[in-house]
């Protein structure tokens, strides 16, 4: 299935990722004339949202359990006639560690997102790509809170429980409670009951009047209330308790998640005391806080940014999806986290514009779509922020940091005896974002933490937070063996 | 105008923390500014080895030798704070031409008084399990030892306070209070800062800060990466350094200075360093300096091949065209005084750096003479005579 | 990535893929992750933390917080989330440390 590409590729365009925005981009280059190289750290197109089972054991998915299947139908199809056309070389499997930019344009490094056992029987390498263009499509994952016990097993990112059912095709256990805000909590929920699987409540931080002010972004995209409705139904068909303003303040256990201690809050997440109540016999917890878009490869090569309504560090674009950098380009969640439908405009446009093609008649209304969808998204931001309150629910001896096993004690007392405000100078202090990980986690847990309570982190924190010189671990062997591209 | 003080240091990295710390232990009013958070520049970028081995004879093993006292002295309470591990280094040989060199360098450091022990490539293999089947021997360097670079600075800055100093973050100097000739003090967003003395502790960015006060000291950055492995069980017992660069020198003078360690880190990481170009300020990442060190660390450790790198860094290393820190009053600018322009061992030397500066400003005269390192040595040419040229690095 | 071993499949039954998990056999169905092959036989953490010796197993699900590491096939450090089993995979939780592959004492590199 994936064309092994030792050595080094030249094309127009490089896209990196292959989710409902690499697909798109690359689609569009390729259609406007490009010769594209695509890259994608996973085996088959389709990213977070499309993801499926390997078609090596499921050729032709039905899409059940998807939304917008249609659209990546049609992408995918587009897509499969530019590969067979030569138009666009796919590269799956393949994680970039590093983007540079040089004379030409850009270099993209790669190496294999998994590595071939010595007893496998089979070897595999890494792979350079130089292009004129390169649109970056990395998408992002769930954004994490801590509190105490959330690094018990069995307790996931409520995303990963989503993708181990569509990558999978099973559950990761059998009695479920998903918390944290945000509409995405509902198709995680639907999806296990759908599967199987049974949710014992839903936890919404946040309350369904935080929407009111924001009635008139969301009737600017009615497909998203009919998705609701749909949810709903779901909801009602399997009596899946759906609770406001409550929080999970404890995973119980021992060696693995055996419940939740759940409580009440105000609006600003405070606990409200006697609320609490304890949900039992549960195998798998779900936490999510919205998304963190993936800004390492935007950053290394020095993007500028700004913080969405989210809080989430995103890369400033122009209306071609154009950063800073010019011949870089940016479409999906890194330019705000926003969802499919929008990350796929997005791709489009940047793919035509990376094409240097002008932009054809079909995109103008697309800048018109993208424009709504990016008013629902803030809405959506502002109607599910992460509770101010939330450093609260802390016990001194909660870790923070998953990899180094860093404690919020350690955090605070940083902060409080070293001055360190930082994500940058807490990690350097207390190792916190310094493990396999690099922050990716516990990265705006931290710079919350800095910040102090109640506090919002500084957009300097956040992008310390974000950096990561290597985008992804890569062998020291194959460090050894690099080429300079810009001779 | 906030209230003055009799000692106002400019920078919060290790040097004007172990400064301030001292200050405070002679009884003087301390205040110390950075214009971010303490560590954020250079020390938070760099390796933490206190090395006697690489030293050659002269005022700068003079000040290592003396700082290690203070570190094992005056600072001795405090080691658990910072991480402090005294494992020793080993240089090792892989070819007949460096282990005749590192011979050479091994008899004339015992002759002026480093502790060095010669290994045999069994004693090697028994210090060093995984060392690279090609070595031949090497030498085993007890003195040098090794910190946590970034707790050094954070607690000298919290100790100082805890003693009386005021630190202010988040606060650039951008010029100098005068009384005629004389430096009373600087100007920052948050208002000014008068103090009978002014320590210049930016590191790499002392050239610029004593240029705002009309004088020139001629410290530039030289840019050094660092290779950081996931982390492991401990298989690298040392600080590990290849005698191939005594070699690459042609002599026993100067070259140790610029060898490649690799270590363990007591997080399990390795880590695989240095090199040393002469770009400016260029944070560009360069895949000459990763494939080098990836190169330079499997040869001492072939297991390294097998092994992820999860992160690099780099910092600004502060150095003067002569290699010697810049320490003490500068006459030119009376009431301004520097400390600044350690290049590769500002960690190891700030200790000794912030007692004997701290003597000096208590009008005392240190225990050890900071002629050498005098502020004005320089002719005015220096700060032209640096190329952009990138040199070998490592 | 891992090749597609649907044809190399000696248990018979369609579909159902055999690998060890610290030697012990375990079934799973061809496609899995091996994650989701240890998860559903009800092994929920293969992993110790290095300070603290806490259990760990899958958390993100998707190759971001390296929780689920594995050695497969003899490569240590995979991420469980994203590795598809084959047939006859030899799969080990970090009960030992992962040391990385130690190279021959032969010598011979320049
Ligand atoms: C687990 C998960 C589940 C989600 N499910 C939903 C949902 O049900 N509904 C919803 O509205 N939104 C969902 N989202 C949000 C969703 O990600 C976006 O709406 C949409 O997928 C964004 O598209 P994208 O193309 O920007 O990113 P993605 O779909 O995330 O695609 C990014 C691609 O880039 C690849 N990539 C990233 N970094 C690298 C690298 N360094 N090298 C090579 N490849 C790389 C990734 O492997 C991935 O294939 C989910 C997010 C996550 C994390
Ligand atoms: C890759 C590498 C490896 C190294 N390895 C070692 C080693 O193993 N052992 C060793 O001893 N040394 C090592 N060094 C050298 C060591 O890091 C430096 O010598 C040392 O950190 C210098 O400390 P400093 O306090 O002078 O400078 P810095 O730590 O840079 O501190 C200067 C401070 O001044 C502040 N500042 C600058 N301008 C202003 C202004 N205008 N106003 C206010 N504040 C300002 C900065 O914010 C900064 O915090 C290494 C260096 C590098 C780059
Ligand atoms: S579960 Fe997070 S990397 Fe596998």
């Amino acid at each position: 299935m994936s064309a092994a590409l030792p050595g080094t590729v030249e094309a127009d365009v490089a896209v990196v990722g292959a989710g409902p925005a690499g697909l798109a981009a690359a689609v569009a280059s390729a259609e406007a004339g490009a010769a594209v190289v695509v890259v994608d750290a996973g085996p088959q197109p389709g990213g977070q949202f499309w993801r499926h089972r390997p078609e090596s054991v499921e050729p032709d998915p039905d899409g059940k359990g998807h939304h917008g299947w249609r659209t990546y139908r049609d992408l995918r199809a587009r897509f499969d006639a530019a590969r067979h056309s030569g138009r666009i070389t796919y590269v799956p499997g393949q994680q970039v560690w590093m983007a540079e930019k040089v004379h030409a344009g850009f270099v993209v490094r790669t190496t294999p997102t998994v590595t071939a056992g010595p007893t496998s029987g089979t070897a595999d390498g890494g792979s350079t790509v130089v292009a004129r263009r390169l649109v970056l499509c990395p998408g992002g994952y769930d954004r994490q809170l801590p509190v105490p016990g959330w690094d018990l097993p069995g307790v996931m990112a409520a995303g990963g429980i989503q993708a181990f059912i569509k990558g999978n095709g099973g559950l990761p256990g059998k009695r479920f409670v998903i918390a944290g805000t945000g509409p995405f909590l509902l198709p995680v929920a639907a999806g296990i009951a759908e599967a199987g699987g049974q949710v014992l409540a839903v936890l919404e931080s946040s309350s369904p009047k935080a929407w009111l002010p924001h009635l008139r972004a969301a009737a600017g995209v009615p497909e998203k209330a009919l998705e609701g409705v749909e949810y709903g139904a779901v909801f009602a068909r399997h009596r899946i308790p759906y609770r406001i303003r409550t929080i999970v303040t404890e995973v119980l256990g021992t060696d693995c998640a055996s419940g939740v201690r759940t409580a009440k809050v105000d609006a600003e997440g405070r606990v409200r005391p006697g609320t609490e109540r304890v949900y039992r016999d549960v195998d798998v917890v779900g936490f999510g806080w919205g998304f963190t878009p993936q800004m390492e490869l935007p950053l290394s090569l020095g993007v500028e940014t700004r913080m969405d309504a989210d809080g989430s560090l995103v890369g400033v674009v122009t209306e071609r999806q154009e950063s800073s950098i010019p011949g870089l380009f940016l479409a999906g969640e890194v330019t705000g986290v926003g969802g499919a439908t929008l990350a796929v405009l997005e791709g489009l446009t940047a793919g035509t514009a990376a094409a240097a093609a002008p932009a054809p008649a079909a995109v103008v209304p697309g800048l018109r779509a993208m424009a709504r969808h990016r008013r629902f998204a803030e809405a959506m931001h502002r109607a599910h922020p992460v509770p101010a309150a939330w450093q609260d629910w802390l016990a001194p001896q909660t870790t923070v940091c998953r990899c180094e096993e860093v404690t919020a004690g350690e955090i605070t007392a940083a902060r409080d005896d070293l001055g360190a405000h930082h994500a940058r100078t807490l990690k350097s202090f207390t190792r916190a974002g310094m493990g396999w990980c690099q922050g990716r986690v516990c990265g705006f847990a931290a710079a919350c933490l800095g910040a102090g309570p109640g506090a919002a982190p500084s957009i300097e924190s956040l992008s310390g937070a974000a950096k990561r010189p290597l985008a992804a671990p890569v062998g020291i062997g194959e460090l050894a063996a690099l080429k300079n591209t810009d001779d | 105008m906030n209230a003055a003080s009799d000692v106002l240091v400019i920078g919060a990295g290790v040097i004007g923390a172990a400064t301030a710390y001292f200050a405070t232990q002679q009884g003087l009013t301390v205040t110390v500014l950075d214009k971010g958070l303490p560590a954020s520049g250079t020390s938070s970028a760099c390796e933490g080895n206190i090395l006697v081995s690489d030293k050659e004879l002269g005022p700068e093993l003079e000040l290592t030798r003396y700082s290690l006292d203070v570190w094992h002295g005056d600072l001795a309470e405090h080691k658990r704070l910072w991480e402090f591990e005294s494992k020793g280094g080993i240089i090792v040989a892989s070819r007949e031409s460096s282990l005749a060199s590192l011979n050479r360098v091994m008899a004339s450091q015992a002759g002026y008084g480093v502790r060095v022990d010669r290994l045999d490539p069994d004693d090697l293999r028994k210090a060093e399990p995984h060392i690279t089947p090609d070595a031949l021997g090497g030498a085993f360097y007890p003195e040098d030892c090794q910190v946590q670079p970034m707790l050094v600075a954070g607690h000298l800055v919290r100790l100082a306070t805890q003693a009386g100093a005021r630190f202010v973050a988040d606060t650039p100097v951008s010029g100098f209070l005068r009384s005629g000739d004389r430096v009373t003090g600087v100007r920052t967003p948050r208002g000014d800062f008068s103090a009978g003395a002014v320590v210049n502790c930016t590191g790499t960015w002392a050239g610029q800060l004593a240029a705002l006060a009309g004088v020139s000291v001629p410290v530039l950055p030289r840019r050094g990466f660092v290779m950081v492995t996931e982390p492991l069980p401990p298989m690298i017992h040392h600080k590990v350094y290849a005698a191939e660069y005594i070699d690459n020198v042609g002599s026993s003078d100067a070259g140790l200075q610029a060898s490649p360690v690799v270590e363990g880190t007591p997080s399990g990481t390795i880590l695989i360093g240095s090199t040393r170009e002469r770009v400016g300020f260029d944070r560009t990442v360069s895949t000459d300096a990763l494939r080098l060190l990836a190169g330079n660390g499997v040869s001492l450790f072939p297991f390294l091949e097998h092994v992820k790198a999860i992160r690099h860094y780099h910092g600004f290393r502060p150095y003067c065209p002569d290699h010697l820190p810049v320490i003490g009053h500068d006459e030119r600018a009376p009431g301004l005084w520097h400390a600044a322009g350690h290049e590769g061992a500002g960690i190891g030397l700030s200790a000794g750096t912030g007692k004997l500066l701290a003597q000096a400003l208590a009008g005392q005269s240190p225990d050890l003479a900071l002629a050498p390192f005098a502020p004005a040595r320089f002719g005015e040419q220096a700060l032209n005579s640096t190329t952009h040229r990138e040199e070998a690095t490592a | 990535m891992s090749a597609n071993t649907s044809g190399n499949n000696p248990s018979g039954t369609p579909g159902e893929v055999t690998v060890s998990f610290d030697g012990r056999p375990i079934t799973t169905s061809a496609g899995q992750s091996v994650g989701s092959a240890l998860v559903t036989n009800g092994i929920t953490a293969w992993r110790d933390t290095r300070k603290h010796a806490r259990p760990r197993g899958l958390f993100c699900g998707i190759g971001v917080c390296f929780d689920c590491l594995v050695t497969v096939d003899g490569a240590p450090n995979q991420r469980a989330c994203l590795v598809e089993v084959h047939e006859g995979m030899e799969i080990k939780g970090s009960s030992e440390p992962n040391v990385p592959p130690l190279a021959e004492p032969e010598g011979g590199r320049k």
